[in-house]
């Protein structure tokens, strides 16, 4: 159990890398774009892979009209977020630590990975939400208004995860350095709820024999 | 599998076999097709060049800069030459660029670029290029590309022997090829002898900001002084200087000039006069001479009018100068890079002089002089003369070194390149030029680490290189590949203007450097538009200021009225892009000077005085984006009486 609770307080500590890393990338190559834009997601707003990167993403999509990308406070997600990860953070490290001293069960950590899985799911339900607003919800009045081959409108949603061609952009959506010490976090949290569970059914054995 | 595998290894073997002839025969081989020349000069599309090459634009005004080995042009700097291209010279900002003693000189003959050194190796944070008929050196940023700083030299004419840079950078140093009275007098022509005077100018430049100030111009007799070349390694704290005409004539100078069997090599001791100088020595004499400085933030340049200069005769500084004897009116003063030879190419002569710095330094120790001129003592030309190169060519012009021992040295009249060996003065090849070359050029072939690889001839004469252009054409360069024994020659192309020199460096310490864009946050122009609401138009009687903003794909404001015949219209015209190549042009129907072309970042004015009643178009030049097209707009002009008032917008009906 002391294993398990070690890694369950590191696995929670790993999710502080976002507030320094971002959460997801997202690249904008192009032929005139040999070095692509790009945009870094951060929970707590959305910066320029470069300095002038957002400005000029902007720039292009008032062609198509698109909304130009939301700042900070103009997205009640950003000031969320921030909470969310801090209370999990917290509560991850309480659970460990109570564990570590035999007051909890591994159960508590199997409590947290699911209650972590169900808020990233709704995270990630509700990026997703927000891209297809952003790449349909487009200005009536745009100078350039394309349709797709079946004459709909044409989108600009880019992908949630992997490449997408979205007209002369090539569009690569990834995990960011923060995203993957998320994942790897609540993987050791798994970890540690699977040690927890061994020790605890070693323990209960040697109790019956 | 066994089978296969032994054939692909055999296949293997035998490709091994003709690689390696290959490379015996591009060794052996001094033709330029059995040895692939045009692989070696092949930059594929999207690759870089090895090298910058930077070739002076001589009556062009201007600096060019190419790419080696390819050729290939990438920009013309406006250095000395209104360029309508991006407004330089035509632009408010960068009229007091061109400001002179005479006013405004839109025009001059760029020569000698030389790039900035440390510990005598090129380290690219600037380049410096003499305007040669109205004396001036200016400086061009490396990391914009643009100029930076033009100082006018005083009591100089004919801006020749410059602009050749000491190997920290401490100076640059611009001298006179024509003697003239000091201070400038009416006086009979027939008096120059003994009455005009030459000078030397040494130009500080400051180790942080380049910023350049003339320390002190040393007045020599009135000799023409050619070319100069400074001092590196053992012989730093000294500058070369070529003369011709110690004959003193002023008429007739084909002749008249050719007389005398010597002319001399002027070696100058600039420490010793700058210690001088320090202590308090030379005359400060009245002069007038404009310093413009462009500034980065303001995007503005300024001039001011200098109004004194310190002067030094050399004849009150011991030891601080001496002629050393040169056969035959010698043009190019080249200095090896470990700096003991010094190599006077006397132009009319059948031979190559070398002369050595250590034994010049001996015979001025035994004070071993050969009488003087006007003060100045003469060496002895023997106990000077480090080795003659017996007859290698007609007409030595300019020498360059490739660090590996060997020297070149072009030769106008036998339209050659000659290479020859430093300490042996064996010529150990030839090569023809096409034709007649002037100047070569060896990427930091002016510092004590020259890079071996190419040698540039710029000809003077290009006749049947390329398709006929009618009467007047471009000048030539040459690209050879000195890296093996013998000098192959790989490719020819054309340069813009004519090159009197050039100056290479490896692409990798520019690279990094060169700048994108400018950034909006740091315009600090006083008429700029940060962002659209600081559009506006402001009247001042009949001068009207237009704050106006591009973005793509559209000027802010795009209508315009209120405009009255008679009016000084200034468009001062604010990029707001921050991405990287995405300039903006203005043009105005009727302006009478030229385009603007603004960098993002950047802000511009053009001056418009609109002459006719009406409404009148402006637009974008520059291809900015895809509705480059619709990127244009509206000025109406009423009467002169008018009492339409001011009014502007963008996107209102």
């Amino acid at each position: 159990m002391k294993k398990a609770s070690v890694l369950m307080i590191i696995g929670s500590l790993l999710l502080l890398g976002l507030f320094v890393f971002p959460l997801w990338n997202i690249m904008l190559g192009a032929p005139q774009y040999p070095e692509p834009l790009g945009m870094n997601i951060h929970i707590n707003g959305i910066r320029g892979v470069q300095e002038f990167d957002i400005q000029n993403i902007d720039g292009l999509n008032h062609y198509i009209g698109m909304k130009t990308l939301p700042k900070p406070d103009e997205m009640w997600e950003f000031s969320t977020f921030p909470l969310v990860v801090g209370g999990m953070v917290f509560l991850g490290l309480l659970i460990g630590l109570l564990g570590l001293f035999g007051k909890v069960s591994y159960k508590w950590f199997v409590g947290w990975f699911v209650l972590m899985s169900v808020l990233g799911l709704l995270g990630m339900y509700d990026f997703n939400a927000w891209m297809t607003d952003y790449g349909t919800d487009l200005d009536p009045r745009a100078i350039m208004k394309l349709t797709q081959p079946d004459g709909t409108p044409m989108t600009y949603k880019p992908p949630l995860l992997g490449n997408a061609k979205i007209l002369n952009f090539n569009v690569t959506s990834l995990p960011g350095v923060g995203g993957y010490l998320l994942f790897v976090g609540m993987l050791l949290t798994l970890v540690a709820s699977y040690f927890g569970w061994k020790s605890d059914k070693i323990k209960v054995n040697s109790e019956t024999n | 599998m066994k089978k296969y595998t032994n054939l692909y290894f055999g296949l293997l073997g035998i490709f091994a076999l003709v690689t390696s002839c290959g490379n015996q025969g591009k060794s052996s081989s001094g033709g330029a097709l059995s040895s692939g020349a045009a692989e070696r000069v092949y930059v594929a599309p999207g690759e870089y060049d090895e090298f910058y090459a930077f070739f002076s634009g001589g009556y062009t005004g201007n600096l060019t800069v190419y790419g080696l080995p390819s050729g290939r042009m990438f920009k013309e700097i406006p250095v000395f030459s209104q360029f309508p291209t991006n407004g330089y010279g035509y632009s408010e900002e960068t009229k007091p660029m061109l400001n002179t003693s005479f006013g405004f000189v839109p025009w001059d003959d760029a020569h000698h670029p030389d790039i900035s050194q440390t510990n005598g190796e090129l380290d690219g944070r600037w380049i410096f290029i003499n305007g040669n008929n109205t004396p001036r050196i200016a400086r061009i940023d490396l990391t914009t590309f643009e100029t930076a700083e033009i100082i006018e030299v005083p009591n100089s004419a004919g801006n020749h022997s410059s602009s050749f840079i000491t190997e920290n950078t401490e100076y640059v140093v611009a001298g006179t090829r024509f003697a003239v009275p000091v201070p400038q007098r009416d006086m009979p022509i027939k008096d120059y002898k003994g009455n005009f005077k030459g000078a030397l100018s040494f130009i500080s430049v400051a180790p942080e900001t380049g910023r350049m100030d003339i320390k002190f111009q040393l007045m020599m007799p009135g000799f023409n002084y050619d070319l100069s070349h400074p001092g590196r390694g053992k012989s730093h704290g000294w500058f070369f200087f070529t003369t011709y005409n110690t004959e003193e004539a002023n008429t007739l100078m084909e002749v008249n000039s050719s007389q005398n069997d010597k002319d001399f090599i002027a070696a100058v001791n600039w420490k010793k006069i700058e210690e001088y100088v320090n202590n308090g020595g030379g005359t400060i004499m009245p002069a007038e001479y404009a310093h413009n400085v462009y500034d980065d933030h303001t995007h503005t340049a300024t001039s001011t009018m200098k109004k004194e200069v310190l002067t030094v005769d050399p004849t009150k500084v011991p030891g601080a100068v001496y002629f050393l004897p040169t056969p035959k009116s010698p043009h190019g003063c080249d200095v090896d890079p470990s700096g003991e030879y010094i190599v006077g190419n006397g132009k009319l002569s059948s031979d190559l002089t070398v002369h050595s710095f250590t034994r010049m330094l001996e015979a001025i120790e035994k004070e071993k002089f050969d009488g003087e001129a006007y003060g100045i003592p003469i060496l002895k030309f023997e106990d000077v003369l480090a080795g003659v190169v017996s007859q290698p060519g007609l007409g030595p012009l300019h020498t360059e070194f490739d660090g590996k021992g060997n020297a070149y040295t072009t030769f106008f009249i036998s339209s050659e390149v000659v290479k020859w060996k430093l300490g042996t003065w064996e010529v150990v090849d030839r090569q023809p030029s096409y034709y007649s070359v002037g100047h070569g050029m060896i990427p930091g072939g002016n510092s004590q680490k020259p890079f071996g690889k190419y040698y540039i001839s710029m000809n003077k004469i290009t006749k049947d290189r390329y398709l006929p252009v009618g009467p007047e054409m471009e000048h030539s360069a040459q690209l050879y590949d000195i890296s093996g024994d013998k000098m192959e020659l790989l490719y020819d192309f054309p340069t813009h203007g004519e090159p009197h020199y050039a100056a290479g460096i490896p692409a990798e310490k520019l690279i990094a450097n060169s700048k994108k864009i400018f950034k909006l946050s740091e315009n600090k122009h006083p008429y700029a538009a940060l962002t659209a609401n600081d559009t506006k138009i402001e009247r001042d009687g009949k001068d009207v200021h237009i704050y106006m903003s591009t973005i793509r794909s559209h000027f802010t404001p795009d209508n315009i009225e209120g405009i009255k015949v008679g009016d000084k219209v200034y468009f001062h015209i604010t990029n707001q892009e921050q991405d990287f190549d995405v300039p903006h042009g203005f043009a105005m129907i009727g302006a009478t000077n030229a385009e603007l072309l603004i960098v993002p970042g950047q802000t511009k004015t053009l001056l418009w005085e609109p002459k006719k009643v009406g409404v009148w178009p402006f637009y974008c030049t520059d291809f900015c984006s895809a509705l480059h097209q619709e990127m244009q707009g509206y000025v109406r002009v009423s009467p002169a009486d008018s009492d339409l008032e001011l009014s502007w917008s963008l996107g209102e009906d």
